[in-house]
């Protein structure tokens, strides 16, 4: 009996502790978004946020996208010729990468980049006492801090994986036409024949929501941070991994709201 | 001095964090224009203390009266409005190291009273001439600065508001005895220009009987001496006094690792 009761502790805890962490991140982003919409508005903190977040993630996720549209040409076209259906590689390069490649690879990468470089900031802020200091300057943190980077993300993300989608297409489009022998007016009729705006705007909606994910856990982890160096390192470590998560766990919930039947 | 109601009065404040009680009801009057300085061992509560008044902390019980108002009880909007007139000066300094100096000094300016970037620029230069900086310094950032300056911008930054109410925690740590003295000056010069009630909180016996009109103890979570900062070496009461001569020996009782 004792030990059964010591197994369920064992469960119950980390479900408990889980539980509470969800709800404080949920609080925490409510409270958030709340500032979103009640002035005064850091016009500045808001821009800072967007340029560190779609501008110098540019670099990284054009690479991302272009060699993933690269390779998505290259295996799709080997595995189709089992079938005799080449044909079909630019509607599958198209559809992968606007559907999913995209927001999601980008969503990864910005998560790595942006996501620890915010839960560093705001965490080392926090150790330093600066956070203190702001809300002594008549400043609320949240607003000043945690709202600027979540609208920050949820238009960084959009624009990215715009900028994703292109170069996708554009690399299945280069490795198609240069090496598989593809027409190009061929290959790029096929590749808008078969796109819909729905896959573009689902891609742009995924985005905009991982976008706010990423900022959300990289400034609730941030702003939770305890200790010193130590505790910074822990923070930036947890925005990676469960923005991350998160990100793919949205990605099927969000899937299956726009193409279940 | 004044002879009126107190510019703050703390009555019954206790905090635990854990099963650990920091503050064990504190009783605690700071008169308008007087500087009271708390002096107690590391990790006694002193900043707790503080953090409690700044509204940075929640207390667990207790009220605190600033102005004759329970600020634990106002609405957010009336108690930020309390806030408005504090400056702060943090043990690090706390300095925004995404700032330049000039934009850590008018940071409260630009916040509260909606001058425009060129004034607040200005302004900052001026409150830096105070304490002692040129306009060199104004377009440097924090990491750029010595620890003694560090300490001087983050006291324009508390000034520079011309707050009521000064705070200030362990204004002379880490500073060398000549630097921690002329940052002990430019407080003592800037309280008393200002005409400001100040709360300092440190273990540096020189800085609290220079800064401070009155000192008070604190151990156990509780006052247990008050009086003229400049009787502080000679309190007569055994908690002060092994605690200003410094000795091993008397009511405190340090917890040593292994159980020495």
């Amino acid at each position: 009996m004792t030990s059964l009761a010591a197994a369920l502790a064992g469960i119950g805890r980390p479900v408990l502790t889980l539980c509470r962490t969800a709800g404080r991140v949920a609080l925490f982003a409510v409270s958030g978004l709340s500032h979103l919409i009640r002035p005064p508005f850091h016009l500045r903190m808001f821009l800072r946020a967007l340029v560190e977040m779609a501008y110098f993630s540019l670099p990284v996720v054009a690479l991302t996208a272009i060699f993933t549209g690269m390779v998505l040409a290259l295996q799709s076209y080997t595995g189709f010729a089992r079938f005799s259906a080449q044909g079909a590689v630019a509607s599958v390069v198209v559809l992968s990468v606007t559907r999913e490649l995209g927001p999601v690879l980008a969503g990864l990468m910005v998560a790595g980049r942006v996501g620890a470089a915010m839960a560093a900031e705001i965490g080392t802020m926090r150790v330093t006492d600066q956070i203190d200091a702001l809300a002594t300057l008549s400043t609320d943190p949240m607003k000043y801090l945690v709202a600027p980077r979540l609208l920050g993300g949820i238009l960084a993300l959009p624009m990215l994986v715009v900028v994703a989608d292109i170069l996708g297409v554009l690399g299945g489009f280069i490795v198609s036409t240069t090496s598989l022998g593809f027409n190009p007016a061929a290959y790029l009729h096929s590749t808008f024949t078969y796109l819909e705006t729905i896959d573009v705007v689902s891609g742009l909606v995924k985005a905009a929501v991982f976008g706010f994910l990423i900022a959300l856990m990289g400034c609730y982890n941030g702003y939770m941070t305890r200790g010193g160096a130590e505790g910074v390192g822990a923070a930036t470590t947890a925005a990676v991994v469960s923005a991350s998560i998160l990100i793919l766990a949205f990605d099927y919930v969000l899937t299956g709201l726009f193409f279940s039947q | 001095m004044s002879a009126g109601p107190p510019k703050i009065r703390i009555r019954g404040l206790v905090k635990s964090f854990g099963e650990k009680k920091v503050l064990d009801g504190i009783d605690l009057d700071i008169m308008q224009g007087t500087s009271l300085v708390v002096i107690g061992g590391s990790g006694s509560g002193k900043s707790v203390l503080v953090k409690c008044i700044l509204n940075l902390l929640t207390p667990d019980a207790g009220t605190i009266e600033i102005d004759g108002e329970n600020v634990l009880a106002l609405p957010p909007r009336a108690r930020r409005a309390v806030y408005a007139k504090v400056g702060m000066l943090f043990q690090n300094g706390a300095l925004f190291d995404s700032l330049p100096v000039w934009e850590n000094v008018a940071f409260g300016l630009l916040a509260r009273h909606r001058v425009t970037r060129g004034e607040a620029r200005l302004r900052a230069g001026e409150i830096l001439a105070q304490v002692g900086l040129g306009p060199e310094v104004s377009r440097l950032f924090p990491a750029e600065l010595s620890g003694g300056m560090q300490k001087r911008v983050a006291l324009a930054r508390a000034i520079a508001a011309r707050p009521e109410m000064l705070f200030f925690d362990e204004p002379t740590t880490g500073l060398d005895p000549i630097l921690g003295a002329v940052i002990d000056g430019l407080i003592v010069d800037c309280v008393k220009r200002l005409g400001s009630t100040a709360l300092a909180i440190t273990h540096d016996m020189s800085s609290a009987q220079h800064i401070g009109d009155e000192a008070a103890m604190l151990f156990e979570g509780r006052i247990v001496w008050r009086g003229p900062a400049t009787s502080l070496l000679a309190s007569g009461n055994p908690v002060v006094d092994q605690f200003t001569h410094g000795r091993r020996e008397g009511p405190i009782k340090m917890e040593l690792c292994g159980g020495m």
